[in-house]
């Protein structure tokens, strides 16, 4: 066959014993395609089901819903495939507004300041799981259920100290409220239908997230400390900077969110958060990512929080009772993983 | 063959009398290893005989105790395996050697990716390091299918061979293979032994550690015998046969001995 044509660089070179893979062979080989194939069933079943769900407002609803998971469910999601758990990652975006909304209450008489003060914060906390994870070597699910623990406690405690309820005061009257309300829960019309800001929080962290993994050192070496951080070590990967990295990476994004939740309600209960980490974790999860480290998208994730967006208003929009959502997530978390299993199978015995 | 001159020169790792204890227990004692540039030296011996201690104290996990450890004529002592990489020491051991769900070329180039682009824009430059791989897997006589397969799919011989040529592309002198044929088919094993006799034939010096005499009288050019931390025989290649090799090996009166043992008792 070189005869013929030789190729002209190894970019073109086809091996002959290689099958021509269809593009759809290569669509079924993505990580995320478990939870496209479930996402899609959700969407038609809501559409079946609920008469509103098709309206244009529905959608900026459910993307709204969506975008709140899913900003967080992206570096959760990066954590797992680089082979960790962060169980405070929902408490920790209740520490960030309330640190935020404090520190420019008791502080100072600029909001930006709080936010500021909060990002740092929110970083050092971070930092914290990172280094004692690396350095005591005990599995992340114990040292974040610990640091998920004491942050649970602290919020309550401090916020009562200081505020003297469960609930910070309101900063609305404050300098700087509009501004960084505008930043980071303003709402854009789009044709008539309201999508707020968080949305496109999520997309760019879901593309930026994508970038980073497919196509930086960095990503490179998240694929390696989750599948495989003794081979990664011995070949030069800085296996404890890159995990520390993923965690202040979950710290970056909770501190977003928090962001969000104070300047959507201007006053922050100090006792929410407890169970989202979970929530993010089962996003990651349905989005393909291996629970043992080393595969997964960013993307997946991103599909996983739709499917959660989508399950919690199309109940909504069904008129049924809103009891029913948790066990509906529960049976999609168990559907998609399965599923991704049974075509991960597929796809490597088609190879 | 150049080998008659190259002989003349330092030898590019060389050790003298290394001894090494951890705390009372006597690890290794007295062992002399020499590695040349286009040789194969075997260190042989079972279980328990300090393989893995002499690897370490090459690759740079852990330091000798006593004696002399040259690299290229120069003594040295290696505080960790970063140390023993950029010496030109590779080690590739058995079951570390790589990142079973990761694709080939992103394995291959794993710790010391290319990039292009500068700032944010930094990033991976994918068509070289795909290329790349392809050719340097090629140098060595690996014809992959797709350099986009996960490496966990290929054989575990295949996944040692890569290993091999991610070593020998990223300029080692010496390549020190921990037990590469230990989990492999007989065939599997001629694969790899291939590739290693490929490494020597680019110039490399190769430590190959094994517990397989007949796999290393057949690319080996010295061989270190070690017996429980003590050298039980040196040889180079002319003035040893297989047979004597594998009986010192085995250890001949305890194989004498393991026969009596294991005969059925007669008239009973």
């Amino acid at each position: 066959m070189s005869s013929t044509a030789p190729p002209s660089d190894g970019l073109d070179h086809v091996d002959e014993r290689l099958l021509r893979t269809t593009p759809l062979k290569k669509l079924l080989a993505r990580p995320e395609l478990g939870s496209v194939v479930g996402a899609i069933a959700v969407f038609v079943f809501f559409s079946v089901a609920a008469d509103s769900f098709l309206n244009p407002s529905s959608l900026g609803t459910v993307l709204y819903a969506a975008s709140t998971l899913g900003i967080m469910a992206v570096p959760v999601a990066l954590l797992m495939i680089g082979g960790e758990f962060d169980l405070s990652a929902g408490v920790l975006v209740t520490s960030s507004a309330l640190v935020s909304s404090m520190f420019s209450y008791q502080m100072t008489a600029n909001v930006w300041v709080g936010v500021g003060v909060s990002l740092l914060v929110t970083l050092a906390i971070g930092a914290f799981n990172g280094f004692m994870l690396t350095r005591t070597k005990l599995p992340s699910f114990i040292i974040t259920l610990g640091t998920f623990l004491m942050l649970t406690g602290l919020n309550l405690g401090l916020t009562k100290l200081i505020s003297g309820t469960v609930s910070t005061k309101t900063i609305a009257d404050m300098e700087g409220f509009s501004s960084a309300r505008k930043l980071f829960a303003s709402q854009l019309t789009v044709g008539g239908v309201e999508f707020k800001v968080t949305i496109l929080w999520w997309f760019a962290l879901v593309a930026l997230a994508t970038w980073i993994l497919l196509r930086t050192r960095f990503g490179n070496w998240i694929f390696a400390v989750g599948g495989g951080a003794d081979a990664a070590r011995a070949v030069g990967v800085p296996v404890y900077r890159t995990k520390i990295g993923l965690y202040l990476g979950v710290a970056f994004c909770a501190w977003i969110s928090g962001q969000h939740l104070l300047f959507s309600f201007d006053v922050v209960q100090s006792g929410e958060g407890v169970g989202n980490e979970l929530i993010f974790i089962i996003a990651a999860v349905i989005g393909g990512c291996l629970i043992t480290g080393g595969y997964g998208s960013a993307i997946g994730s991103a599909i996983g929080a739709l499917i959660f967006g989508m399950t919690s208003k199309g109940i909504v929009y069904a008129e049924w009772n809103p009891d029913w959502f948790k066990f509906f997530l529960g049976a999609m978390l168990l559907l998609a993983t399965l599923l991704n299993a049974w075509i991960r199978k597929r796809v490597e015995a088609t190879k | 063959m150049t080998t008659a001159t190259k002989t003349e020169s330092a030898p590019l790792v060389e050790l003298d009398d290394v001894s090494k204890y951890y705390g009372n227990i006597r690890a290794l004692e007295g062992v002399s290893l020499e590695v040349r540039s286009g040789e194969i030296s075997c260190v042989l011996g079972d279980n328990g005989a300090g393989k893995s201690t002499l690897i370490k104290i090459v690759a740079g996990l852990h330091q000798h105790d006593t004696g002399t450890f040259r690299i290229e004529g120069e003594e040295v002592t290696l505080g960790n395996p970063r140390d023993a990489l950029d010496r030109g020491i590779a080690t590739v051991y058995q079951d570390l050697a790589v990142v079973p769900l990761m694709p080939v070329w992103r394995n291959f180039f794993l710790g010391s990716e290319p990039t292009k682009g500068s700032g944010p824009f930094k990033r991976l430059d994918v068509g070289l390091m795909r290329t790349t791989t392809r050719e340097a897997l090629l140098r060595m006589g690996i014809d992959l299918r797709d350099v986009d397969q996960p490496i966990g799919t290929l054989s575990g011989g295949e996944r040692q061979c890569v290993a091999i040529a991610r070593a020998v592309h990223f300029g080692a002198k010496v390549l020190v293979l921990d037990e590469p044929t230990a989990a492999l088919g007989v065939k599997q094993s001629g694969v790899v032994l291939k590739y290693v006799a490929a490494a020597r034939d680019q110039g490399l010096g190769v430590v190959l550690i094994t517990h397989n005499p007949h796999h290393a009288y057949l690319v080996g050019d010295r061989f270190v015998l070690l017996k429980r931390g003590v050298m039980a025989g040196s040889h180079t290649k002319g003035s040893v046969t297989l047979d004597e090799l594998t009986r010192q090996m085995a250890g001949g009166t305890e194989l004498e001995d393991l026969r009596h043992e294991l005969e059925r008792p007669s008239g009973t």
